[in-house]
């Protein structure tokens, strides 16, 4: 008896469940902050969705690696879309972290969070990637050249860290200090489902999204067969 | 015959080794002999195709002239050949390494900054051509453009400028010459050498030539590919 | 010198070559880092202290390696000699360190202006500053020419330069401003050290991949 690989619409409903555990967790569950208030149950969600940013990017690195290595076209739209999955959930790391500042702090920006600071160069170097891609006439030349810079972006995210942990001795002084939360058991609980949740939801969005461009690709083939 | 090819299932199963062994000698034999390999070759620009089933093959020493309309798909044919584009699907084999090939694009690939002397030394570098000095001067003199040899290449006139890129692409002795509608940017002199060239009973190159004329290449064609219009 | 040193020797040489006679890069480069040292007097605020001008300092050399990235390739794209150049048996890995090398030439020679020019009108420079700003240029030129040969496949590649560049860049900025204005400039040294080392083995390996279908 063989286990079925879960359809694309299990996973979706899935996904849609746990996000509705997790919100249960996270308000009625999970501990009210001394310090912040609820405002700290961003953090549920912040993290999360920046750490599916960096898987994103590393997944359109990963494929781009392949792509480069075996020259399997499949490739190239994968590491696509990995790496706009990563700047989708990039972007909303960076509008959680404004949320989560302007309640915090009564600011929407601030540089002392070494991470907001970090995806906002990575959110200027990925948007580069699609300007870049859509610039290039579709064929192996794009594919390669999106694949190398896709890699240029993994090694770009440590080295960039370092950088901004270096310049945080002579840019601003740190006004604001964010504490790593000592999390509770249950407060690693609610973390974690929500991480599964937000996890899951980016997956379902690439596999709906990769099958939405193979379809594209396909249709667009046929059409062109049947011109000729 | 290419090789990989799958054993036929149907024959006897004592049949079968010596089958494939002879299938395998036979696409041994012909890679041998045979410079240029393409089969069901199709090249694709996002949804533009290009080609669209393309196969032929080149034996050793021949002349092969491709004809066809206006965007045929001559030109990425032959940047195909070279390697300076990859298949979308089908098979491209060029038994020779980018050392022993020869390329006339439409473009001259020179520096127009740098004299004809100078981008034949750099070339020459490039391919490793033995004696550089010795046989940049005398390609320059067998293509009558020895004068102008310290002269800036953007200088040049069309002619020149395409004498030169054949300078290029025999200075390192190929064993295959690629050359791209060479005749049309020629003067009469630079035709009149390449026609020369081409004909030389020593000449040791399989050539692959696409023109607008193939009528000029007559006496010397073994092989003709004609691409059909999209 | 014989194999792939002597291709990248060559290479670099036709470089240097064209632009001596040609001169339209170098001396658009020194012009312009002098003129924009010029503007960021007048855009610095009367109190601004010298760790202000640091930081334009590298703004200024950061553009003014823009302006010369974009012109990299320029003599390539022209007559298609970026083909004859692959078409070559050589590495093609040699082509991108040619390039670098002479890229480098030239954004080293703008400084020798830009530099005493700073000094001169801003702030002292020390050991430490000079050391940050050559690290720096080799980061700057190694991860530029495989940038600007991205760009160069493109449409519209003079705009989409600096968008692929300046990100890569800021490292090399906060590593530089950091080696002018601290005392001892030694981590942020290493720290360009360590870019540079990363950024060009990944530039050095990926050319051939940029450049070939």
């Amino acid at each position: 008896m063989s286990i079925p690989k879960p359809t694309l619409t299990a996973l979706a409903a899935l996904a849609v469940g746990l996000g509705g555990l997790s919100v249960a967790m996270i308000f009625f569950v999970a501990p009210v902050d001394s310090d912040q208030g609820l405002t700290q149950k961003i953090f549920y969600v912040h993290v999360p969705i920046a750490l599916t940013a960096y898987a994103g990017f590393g997944l359109g690195a990963w494929k781009a690696l392949r792509l480069l290595m075996t020259r399997e076209e499949r490739y190239d739209l994968e590491s696509y879309t990995g790496v706009h999955q990563g700047t989708i959930f990039g972007v909303l790391t960076l509008v959680t972290g404004a949320i989560w500042a302007k309640a915090s702090w009564g600011v929407w920006w601030t540089w002392s969070s070494d991470q907001l600071v970090l995806f906002l160069v990575l959110f200027l170097f990925y948007c580069a990637y699609f300007m870049l891609r859509f610039s290039i006439e579709p064929g192996p030349r794009r594919e390669r050249i999106s694949a190398v810079y896709a890699l240029f972006g993994v090694a770009l995210i440590p080295v960039s860290f370092f950088a901004i942990r270096l310049a945080n001795d002579f840019i601003h002084p740190t006004v604001f200090t964010r504490e790593g939360p000592q999390m509770t058991g249950v407060m690693f609980a609610a973390f974690c489902v929500s991480w599964v949740a937000i996890s899951l939801v980016a997956y379902v969005m690439y596999r709906a999204e990769l099958a939405g461009k193979r379809t594209d690709a396909n249709l667009r083939e046929l059409r062109e067969a049947l011109a000729s | 015959m290419p090789l990989g090819v799958v054993v036929d299932a149907a024959a006897s199963p004592g049949a079968a080794p010596m089958q494939e062994l002879r299938r395998v000698t036979d696409s041994l034999v012909t890679t041998a002999t045979h410079v240029i390999r393409v089969e069901s070759l199709e090249k694709r620009y996002g949804e533009r195709t290009v080609l669209r089933n393309v196969g032929f093959a080149v034996r050793r020493g021949e002349t092969h002239v491709v004809t066809g309309p206006n965007g045929s798909g001559k030109t990425t044919l032959l940047r195909l050949l070279v390697g300076l584009a990859a298949p979308s699907r089908g098979i491209v084999e060029v038994s020779l390494d980018r050392a022993r090939v020869g390329y006339v694009g439409h473009e001259s690939l020179l520096y127009a900054e740098l004299t004809a002397l100078e981008n034949l030394d750099l070339y020459g570098r490039l391919y490793r051509v033995p004696e550089r000095r010795e046989r940049v001067g005398m390609l320059l003199e067998r293509f009558g453009l020895w004068e102008a040899r310290a002269q800036r290449v953007g200088s040049f006139s069309r002619g020149m400028s395409q004498r030169l890129a054949l300078c290029r692409a025999l200075l390192h002795e190929p064993e295959l010459l690629v050359l791209d509608e060479p005749y049309s940017a020629l003067d009469a002199d630079g035709a009149a050498l390449l026609d020369h060239e081409l004909a030389a009973p020593d000449r040791a190159s399989t050539v692959v030539v696409a023109t607008h004329e193939p009528e000029r290449l007559d006496p010397v064609a073994t092989g003709r590919l004609v691409l059909g219009a999209r | 010198m014989n194999g792939y040193l002597g291709d990248v020797a060559a290479l670099a040489r036709k470089d240097l070559k064209l632009e001596l006679r040609a001169r339209d890069t170098l001396p658009a480069m020194v012009l312009f880092v002098l003129a924009t040292l010029v503007v960021f007097h007048f855009a610095l605020p009367a109190d601004a202290g010298d760790d202000a001008s640091y930081g334009l300092l590298w703004i200024a050399l950061v553009f003014t390696a823009l302006l010369g990235l974009a012109r990299a390739w320029a003599p390539e794209r022209e007559a298609g000699a970026l083909d004859g150049l692959v078409l070559a048996p050589s590495d093609r890995s040699a082509i991108w360190l040619g390039k670098t090398l002479a890229t480098l030439a030239f954004l080293a020679a703008a400084e020798l202006v830009a530099l005493p020019a700073f000094a001169l009108l801003f702030a002292p420079l020390d050991l430490g500053a000079v050391a940050g700003v050559a690290l720096a240029s080799l980061g700057i030129c190694a991860v530029g020419s495989l940038v600007a040969a991205m760009a160069a496949a493109a449409r519209g590649r003079e705009v989409l330069l600096p968008l692929l560049f300046l990100p890569l860049a800021i490292p090399l900025v906060v590593g530089g401003v950091g080696a002018s204005i601290a005392d001892d400039p030694s981590r942020y040294l290493a720290f360009l050290g360590l870019y540079d080392a990363v950024f060009a083995i990944l530039s050095w390996a990926a050319f051939e991949y940029v450049v070939t279908e």
